[in-house]
């Protein structure tokens, strides 16, 4: 353990990541703060400048509104102590996994389908493309009326999010397998299950790494959205609805600190997500590690 | 002379008979003729090179023989059997004949290991375990000893090449069939794979159906070189090689060798030319 770590400080590459996140974050505060040692009238004869060009000056963004780093900082341990912000996490968490599950039980075998059987393919894929291209958040109301509950409604629409791309890639993947695979198994005797899981299977299993790692971060974007349009789905306490209602419920509360803390929150969640699904990938296809 | 002559009585599986393979692809416009009656005969336990202009139709009378493409007409028989003919015009593939892809077919998912025995363990000739010891040996006998847990990806091109032919003689094949199996490499990890494969060839006596389109890869290899028309593809000659097997690199310095060059290459070239200015017309 001790190997990984020295190597890592003294790569390069690490070190300009370092440098560049800490720039940023200083760069960010500095912003912030212009509003404090900044005086304002510094800026009429820009603004006014501006507004003789014929530019209103209330459109012009203005970086001393964003909260600091260092004020998002505190307001975030403030709610490291919530149960609610926990909460939020929680239930984003289990939504996000819930529909990325489904969508790789039911995904995978469609693709698998879709690719081996022509009338499979016949039948399913019309339909299938058809609905394709309706963004999941079109679904939202739709699946609310449809399902039961909240709940399992932006559940739906997160598992609708990660499964066209799972089932493209899939297809894409067992369909680019080259015929000498299944020529040479043929040869030496392989029956059609035998293919099925030797060649097949194998063969498609890095489009399917593929597919779940951009499906895991559309999973991120749609639940997000979904439970800001949703209302988060829990209506006895606020903080209750998932990260994306955190986000929105800080917004109209006012507390844009927490606005940001449930940014960089959701960050830190598909980040660590996609690293878990890397290392997953990485592990059940270890012949592309090597080249 | 010696053992390894072809048609010594010790070796009476893989004698190949093609006979009058006629083979047209049924495009959009045109049909085109890629094999046009074809007749050559393979004796058990040849080496037999086949050689001919780029597109001429190899790959697809080496497909007919393996069984991954119908015939139009004709007949191919192995042993008396027929393979296909014009009632059953697409032979079952099997691994009686296993074929050496132009760019390799090893599972890239599967270690060299796993890659070796997955003829006898698909086809339940040997349990896993026995697969196992007699892949190492064999491995180890054909100088890939230390590479049996890496994955293809690993070892060098030459080397995928003798995994892929220990992988095809594990079936214990009575014909190999190579579709330029040596086209990717650089010369000189060429002539060391011609060598080691004439080694595997002494050690276990198969028939060999070699594609190519180098001249002196054929002569250096082959008891029989059959040089093909440009596209339909049929023998246009057949060349006996008469230097003794077993060969080794001195050969290709020999006066005979470079007579049997000299005869053939006229042929050859001429065929090429053909191929060449079939294409300017085309496109
Ligand atoms: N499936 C197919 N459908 C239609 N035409 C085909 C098909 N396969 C091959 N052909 C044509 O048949 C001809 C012979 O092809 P083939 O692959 O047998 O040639 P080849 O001698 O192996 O060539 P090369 O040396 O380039 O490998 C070519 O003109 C090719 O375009
Ligand atoms: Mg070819």
């Amino acid at each position: 353990m001790r190997k990984p770590l020295r190597s890592l400080l003294s790569s390069p590459v690490f070190w300009r990541g370092a440098v560049s996140i800490v720039a940023f974050v200083i760069l960010w505060e500095l912003g912030a703060r212009s509003k404090q040692w900044m005086a304002p009238e510094l800026f009429v004869p820009l603004k006014e400048m501006l507004g003789a060009m014929g530019f209103k000056k209330d459109y012009l963004p203005w970086i001393g509104v964003v909260p600091a780093p260092s004020t998002v900082l505190i307001a975030w341990i403030a709610v490291l102590g919530q149960g609610g912000y926990w909460q939020s996490w929680y239930m984003s968490l289990f939504r996000v996994m819930s529909g990325f599950v489904a969508a790789m039980l039911i995904g995978i075998p469609f693709g698998l389908l879709l690719a081996v059987s022509r009338t499979a393919q016949g039948i399913g894929f019309p339909v299938f493309e058809v609905l394709r291209p309706i963004p999941p958040l079109a679904w939202v109301p739709a699946s609310i009326i449809f399902w039961p509950t909240q709940e399992l409604a932006i559940s739906f629409v997160t598992f609708l999010g990660a499964f066209y791309t799972i089932v493209i890639n899939v297809l894409g993947g067992a369909r680019s397998i080259d015929l000498h695979y299944f020529q040479a198994a043929q040869s030496m005797g392989s029956s059609q299950w035998d293919i099925f899981r030797r060649v097949i299977l194998p063969g498609t299993l890095p489009s399917i790494v593929v597919g779940s790692a951009v499906g895991m971060g559309i999973t991120w974007e749609v639940v997000v959205a979904a439970e800001m349009i949703s209302g988060g789905g829990s209506q006895q306490s606020g903080a209750g609805g998932g990260l994306g209602f955190f986000i929105w419920s800080s917004y109209v509360g006012g507390s844009y600190e927490q606005i940001v803390v449930g940014m960089i929150s959701i960050g830190i969640a598909g980040f660590a997500s996609s690293e878990l699904l890397r290392w997953l990938g990485r592990y059940v296809t270890p012949w592309l590690r090597v080249r | 002379m010696d053992m390894h002559q072809p048609g010594a009585a010790a070796l009476t599986r893989g004698r190949i008979l093609i006979e009058d393979v006629v083979k047209t692809y049924p495009t959009e416009g045109a049909a085109v003729m890629a094999v046009d009656h074809c007749s050559l005969e393979i004796e058990a336990g040849e080496i037999c090179m086949i050689v001919g202009p780029s597109g001429c139709g190899k790959t697809t009378l080496l497909n007919a023989i393996a069984g991954f493409h119908a015939i139009t007409s004709g007949r191919i028989v192995m042993d008396g059997e027929t393979l296909c003919s014009a009632e059953k015009p697409k032979a079952e593939p099997g691994p009686d004949r296993i074929v050496v892809f132009q760019n390799g077919a090893l599972f890239p998912w599967k270690n060299n290991l796993e890659n070796v025995i997955f003829g006898p363990v698909m086809q339940g000739k040997l349990a896993r375990k026995q697969a196992i010891d007699k892949g190492r040996a064999m491995m180890a006998d054909a100088g890939l000893a230390g590479v049996e847990r890496n994955y293809p990806g690993e070892v060098s091109s030459g080397m995928r090449r003798r995994v892929e032919i220990v992988r095809a003689l594990m079936n214990d094949p009575k014909a190999l069939l190579l579709d330029e199996p040596y086209r990717a490499l650089d010369s000189l990890t060429k002539s060391v794979m011609h060598e080691a494969l004439l080694e595997i060839y002494y050690k276990n006596k198969v028939t060999i159906f070699f594609i190519t389109h180098d001249l002196e890869e054929a002569i250096f290899l082959g008891h029989k070189v059959a040089i093909m028309t440009t596209r339909p593809c049929r023998p246009k000659k057949v060349l006996t090689v008469d230097i003794a097997h077993p060969r080794d690199y001195s050969v290709l310095t020999t006066k005979r060798f470079r007579e049997l060059i000299e005869e053939t290459s006229e042929a050859v070239h001429e065929e090429a030319l053909k191929a060449f200015q079939a294409g300017e017309r085309e496109g």
